[in-house]
């Protein structure tokens, strides 16, 4: 009814061993995204979602349909470039918008772990309500 | 040919991207596709908002893409085992600071999108002042081997390759 | 046999998008910040496009390409939109 049954045998391993890598991937990454405690380790979890689920995916359905239609199918190249130029952009205007609005919210605080965004109180009464 | 053609890469990608997108290879498309291809680089040319720099080797380029390809199936499969297997406590974010020598911002925002497209990975911002990167690490054990991988493994290609 | 297992690995991929969507939804809906919540709907809409691909690989048809494609490109703008809007929208005096 829709080709699966004149798929070519070598066709048929390489799809179903990218569909169940793409979709584990796909959903450890949103697990990652929902069990994960804070934002910034949140925001690695669609990161692996993006590059290899995604991709996984995407080259199961540019060799299904090469296969199934008997020519060259590659049109989800342009999906995968584009997803390749776009996702590190977005993640890091994500990332600095989360930043600048932490480093806005607790004044003289700081952001995450580690002493990158940690900085000396301005005020004593900051020193204060850091305590 | 240099003034109707200032960009030969970008009017190839652009030729290709048109084809695909069509999915032919018609005498039409291709002609269509040429014109676009001619005619986007020169309407657009004056929005570039810095002067062009050049690719010296294009053969390293493509080299350090094809390790970054690797590496970022590698670090998919760390960062999707740490979490499964790991419990939430035992996992060490940080930001770290990383001293950058590479100037060239073309170079800066190639590294960016590299270290981006890497899961456990991401790009905070060049601190405001100084040439630091600030590099928010999903696992950290070891703050040195993080900035020697970054130092060796792409800021010194892409140092060869935007400024050489 | 290799037939079943097709569409048995297709059906394993659809579901584990939907739970991953599922997931999300749970993240965008209880997102303690403002920038949680963002992150969460650029996932969901990544998984959306992934989803349309699945179907059009079920159905066999080439027609959900340009659907997936035009939903890659607005969950970019829609996304770096709200960033922006992150950063410059709310002013603290």
């Amino acid at each position: 009814m829709n080709g699966l049954e004149t798929l070519p045998a070598w066709a048929a391993i390489i799809v179903i061993g990218m569909l169940v890598l793409g979709g584990a991937i796909v959903l450890i990454g949103a697990l990652g995204l929902m069990r994960l405690p804070t934002f910034y380790q949140r925001i690695h979890g669609p990161a692996i979602t993006v590059t290899l689920g995604a991709g996984a995916i995407l080259i199961a359905s540019m060799v299904y349909f090469t296969a199934a239609q008997s020519r060259l199918v590659v049109h989800e190249l342009l999906i995968t470039l584009f997803i390749m130029m776009t996702a590190p952009v977005v993640s890091m205007l994500i990332m600095r918008a989360a930043v600048y609005r932490d480093l806005r919210g607790h004044k003289g605080g700081f952001v995450g772990e580690g002493d990158v965004y940690r900085q000396a109180p301005d005020t004593p009464e900051d020193a204060a309500a850091e305590k | 040919m240099k003034r109707l053609l200032p960009f030969p890469y970008l009017s190839t990608a652009l030729l290709l991207c048109w084809l695909l997108l069509n999915q032919s290879l018609e005498a039409a498309q291709v002609l269509l596709g040429l014109l676009l291809a001619i005619a986007i680089p020169l309407l657009t040319h004056s929005l570039l908002p810095l002067p062009r720099s050049h690719v010296r080797r294009p053969w390293l380029l493509f080299r350090l893409l094809a390790l970054s390809m690797v590496e970022i199936v590698r670090s998919c499969f760390n960062v999707s085992r740490i979490i499964l297997f790991r419990r939430a406590e035992g996992i060490h974010s940080q930001f770290i600071r990383v001293p950058l020598d590479l100037r060239d911002p073309y170079g800066l925002a190639l590294l960016s999108c590299l270290i981006n497209c890497t899961p456990g990975t991401v790009w905070a911002e060049i601190l405001p002042g100084t040439h630091d990167l600030a590099l928010h690490i999903f696992d950290l054990q070891d703050e040195q081997w993080w900035i020697d991988t970054i130092k060796t493994q792409y800021e010194r290609p892409l140092i060869d390759i935007f400024e050489g | 046999m290799l037939t079943d297992l097709l569409s048995l690995a297709m059906g394993f991929a659809t579901l584990c998008i939907v739970l991953a969507m599922l997931c999300c939804l749970v993240r965008l809906l209880v997102g303690p910040s403002a920038q949680d919540r963002v992150l969460a709907l650029d996932t969901l809409w990544m998984c959306a496009m992934l989803l349309i691909l699945m179907l059009g690989m079920r159905f066999g048809s080439l027609i959900y390409f340009e659907a997936a494609l035009l939903i890659a490109l607005t969950g970019f703008v829609s996304t770096v939109a709200l960033a922006k809007f992150l950063m410059r929208g709310e002013v603290i005096e």
